[in-house]
């Protein structure tokens, strides 16, 4: 009983429960089918490159898990989201392509710039509209949402004018690779954790980890100790924003083409989502990268699952939302004091019933 | 109940989770008297207050009101209103687009025949009711275009015009000018005189001793007494408010033996923060330990904040060690050798989520800066001296400080400052909320840093305390410093300080 209590309060242990219970549906579902009940753990060597459901998830998963770094810190200092990530991964995408295309032109396969510098560029662009938002946050006072809704709006509509609202194609191999397979791993899987490795070194070798969480936690104590809050703030928001531009690179590659209006839609939900499954407060203050990593796998997971159970795209948001609503309450402070209450209760009563029985 | 009694309150008590907001408090009031409810901030004044218009549900006592059968117990602030008890706070409650005469009138609005508002009685009425108040208003023109303090006089019109019989005035002369003040005493005088009984909570002693016929003083929330105005000049006022019976002090000399170094560590001169601490000078050299004394609200943290770049000083120049120096951010000061403990724990001090350990290496991590993350062994030991110098009584350094008790709380930010080996420490209540074990261990420290040649700035409310380990004490009133006492100091010297002996 105390192990289990014990468990269930660890920070990691809702992200991997979930985890865990999606894939148990998997295998029941497997079974149901006649397939064996490892099946959904299956991976081979197709063509040339992994393959598998775990794999899938993997792979279509990286954007947000991309994505989720970042908007950890940024929940982590501020206590509020950046919702403008999608929007910003479509511009970063829109500039890379407009770039590597050359002005004027729809649909190339030869560059007109080294790839480098399109991708470079791209990346800056998101960092910079990071930068903008950590400005309005961090300097202007504004509150995170209402400040990151501008460039949720904006930021889609600019690369549309840069791209003169049209899907601009970069039809070159090289380019194909970031959304493709490097030997026999999809690229994305191997951008996505080269993302996730450096921020892990980076919180565990520098003070980041400590200046974010304090600062998160209690912004006047950390200012009276040294810390510059506003500097962190807007640190946050920049990171935010580099990862936004290399999810969008991600996402571009894969369909090798800067599809303005269609680039990482909603994926500033999924995002904020897995920084919430991670066991993280939305209130900021102490947070678990890796959580916030789990989290957003488990949400791939969740559709990947949805899809091979039959749900349509179109109805999958439905199945998702009450997922996330179970998900969600059992965090809620309300629910926890709930079931505090309820063990106390029967606590109370075993102890009554022990004291009759001496 | 007396003829001339018009509110009775006795015994009333009310818990606050954890804490005695009011413990058996007793309140008169009089026909036609100005009575003021005195106490330092969080004696019980605002809670009484609460108590008796219904924003607070009290647990035991009883209130009489006259007029009225027996125990009453208000509700809400409309139901105190009902039964004749109105209040006017420092913000007006009244709609400045909407003319005087509505103002005065909103829900109560004379009607028609037809149920229409009757515009030319409501009028009238309300020019009568200001000539009888004597206020030079025209009744017709929108409240907005009047002066804050006839607008907070309108709002008294009113509560006087809904038939009160006890009237509240909380801080109601917070935001006025000095001959606004005077117009607002007239006032008061003119209700006194119609046998309005009056209820003033303020802080400004003189507006005290310009206008009350009687005090009521409060502290912790317990009732120190009932006085009449002509038995209780400023000092023993102070004294009541402070908790120091006067007749009974014994002077205590501060201890001797301590080092003064020759090297100026802090020279502030004419640093100022608007709305908080007036310009003041201030020395202090190695090995002094400086206090700053006053009133709560006084300027004492204030003052400390402005060295320390908390709240960024507006004007002056500041000198540490000789060098003049610009202090935009604490980290600057931390980088000059300083640190500050401030007065509110939890709202400026604890980190309450992260663990022991992190909040001890807190400012010693954000001296070295973000690149240079305290590898985790050194982090361990430094926590662990700390824990084990000042005796934290705490699970395991791992433990979150928000587990820990306030006195441990306290030592684990005072363990943080001392991680960085401050030349000058600034600590802002460190024995608030503390056993009188840990108090006495903190007071030692400070002398035995004193000793090691670091300069010092001591502010508590126990005069006691600060006299047992201050050098020097600087006194502060309404946000000025007004005095500096230095040798040896008795604690009747401070109070007539603070009182300021010279005004009276």
């Amino acid at each position: 009983m105390s192990f289990l209590k014990k468990l269930t309060q660890k920070q990691l242990f809702l992200p991997i429960f979930s985890m865990i219970l999606v894939m148990l549906i998997n295998m029941i579902y497997d079974i149901s089918k006649g397939y064996a009940f490892y099946n959904f753990f299956t991976i081979s060597i197709n063509n040339g490159i992994l393959y598998g459901r775990l794999i899938d998830i993997l792979n279509r998963g990286s954007e947000a898990a991309i994505l989720a770094i970042g908007m950890t810190l940024v929940v982590s200092a501020s206590a509020g989201t950046d919702i403008s990530v999608g929007s910003v991964m479509a511009l970063s995408g829109g500039v890379c392509c407009v770039l590597l295309a050359g002005p004027g032109n729809v649909n190339v396969s030869e560059f007109a710039m080294p790839m480098w510098i399109g991708i470079l560029a791209g990346i800056l662009v998101a960092g910079l509209c990071g930068a903008f938002n950590g400005f309005l946050v961090a300097g202007l006072k504004i509150q995170p949402m209402v400040a990151t809704l501008i460039l949720f709006s904006a930021g889609r509509a600019i690369g549309l004018l840069l791209c003169n609202s049209m899907i601009i194609y970069v039809n070159n191999d090289a380019f194909k690779v970031f959304g493709g397979y490097c030997w026999i791993f999809p690229t994305p899987v191997l951008i996505a954790a080269a993302c996730i490795l450096i921020t892990a070194l980076v919180l565990k070798f520098t003070a980041l980890g400590t200046y974010v969480q304090a600062v998160g936690i209690n912004k006047d104590a950390a200012r009276i100790s040294g810390y510059k809050s506003s500097a962190i703030i807007f640190l946050c928001f920049v990171i935010c924003g580099l990862f936004a531009g290399i999810a969008g690179i991600v996402a571009t590659s894969r369909i090798y083409s800067a599809d303005t209006n269609n680039i990482g839609v909603n994926l500033e939900m999924d995002a904020i989502l897995a920084v919430a499954l991670g066991g993280n407060s939305l209130g900021g203050g102490k947070f678990r990268l890796s959580g916030s990593i789990i989290g957003a796998y488990t949400i791939q997971a969740i559709t990947t699952t949805l899809y091979a159970l039959g749900v349509s795209s179109s109805q999958a948001p439905v199945f998702k939302a009450i997922i996330v609503i179970l998900i969600v309450a059992v965090q809620s402070p309300a629910v926890k004091a709930y079931f505090a209450r309820r063990s106390a209760a029967k606590q109370a009563a075993l102890s009554a019933g022990k004291g009759v029985q001496a | 109940m007396e003829d001339n009694v018009v509110l009775t309150m006795r015994g009333i008590t009310m818990t606050f989770p954890g804490v005695k907001a009011l413990d058996k408090v007793d309140f008169t009031l009089r026909k036609g008297e100005i009575h003021a409810l005195m106490g330092e901030n969080g004696a019980g004044k605002s809670t009484l207050i609460k108590c008796l218009t219904g924003v607070n549900d009290f647990e035991a006592g009883e209130i009489h009101v006259a007029g009225i059968e027996g125990p009453i117990r208000n509700r809400n602030t409309l139901d105190a209103q009902k039964k004749g008890i109105s209040t006017v706070y420092q913000e007006i409650n009244l709609c400045p687009n909407l003319s005087v005469a509505e103002n005065l009138f909103i829900g109560r609005e004379p009607r028609t025949k037809l149920g229409t508002i009757n515009r030319r009685e409501m009028v009238v009425r309300a020019r009568k009711l200001m000539e009888d108040l004597k206020l030079p208003v025209d009744v017709t023109t929108n409240l907005e275009e009047y002066s804050l303090a006839l607008q907070q006089m309108i709002a008294i019109a009113r509560a006087v015009d809904m038939d009160c019989k006890v009237l509240i005035l909380d801080e109601p002369t917070s935001s006025l000018d000095d001959s606004e003040v005077e117009k607002l005493f007239t006032l008061m005088r003119e209700l006194r005189a119609k046998g309005v009984g009056i209820v003033f909570v303020t802080h400004f002693l003189e507006q005290v001793y310009a206008v009350c016929d009687r005090i009521t003083v409060l502290r912790n929330g317990t009732l120190v007494g009932e006085y009449p105005i002509a038995e209780l000049p400023r000092v023993k006022l102070i004294a009541a408010m402070m908790g120091k019976d006067f007749d009974d002090l014994a002077a205590i000399k501060p201890e001797g033996g301590v080092h003064i170094g020759t090297e100026d560590l802090i020279d502030a001169k004419g640093l100022s923060h608007a709305g908080k601490i007036k310009p003041f000078d201030l020395e202090l050299k190695r090995g002094e330990v400086i206090g700053l004394t006053g009133l709560l609200g006084s300027g004492r943290s204030e003052l400390a904040r402005a060295i320390y770049g908390a709240d960024k000083a507006q004007t002056g120049t500041l000198k540490v060690k000789g060098q003049e120096v610009r202090i935009k951010h604490p980290i600057d000061a931390m980088n000059l050798g300083m640190g500050m403990l401030p007065d509110d724990r939890k709202a400026e001090g604890i980190i309450g989520d992260l663990s022991v350990r992190e909040n001890i290496i807190l400012a010693m991590q954000a001296k070295r800066g973000i690149l240079k993350l305290i590898p985790m062994k050194e982090q361990e030991e430094i926590a662990d001296k700390f824990i084990k110098l000042l005796q934290i009584k705490t699970a395991s350094r791992e433990t979150p400080i928000k587990q820990l008790s306030g006195g441990n709380q306290q030592k684990v930010i005072i363990g943080r400052w001392l991680a960085t080996d401050p030349d000058f420490l600034i600590l802002d209540e460190p024995t608030r909320g503390i056993d009188i074990g840990t108090k006495t261990e903190i007071q030692k420290l400070v002398i035995q840093l004193a000793q090691q040649g670091k300069g010092l700035i001591f502010i508590s409310s126990e005069i006691e305390e600060m006299l047992r380990t201050c050098n020097r004490m600087a006194v502060l009133r309404d946000g000025e410093k007004v005095g500096e006492l230095s040798g040896d100091i008795t604690q009747e010297q401070v109070m007539k300080t603070i009182a300021g002996g010279d005004k009276k």
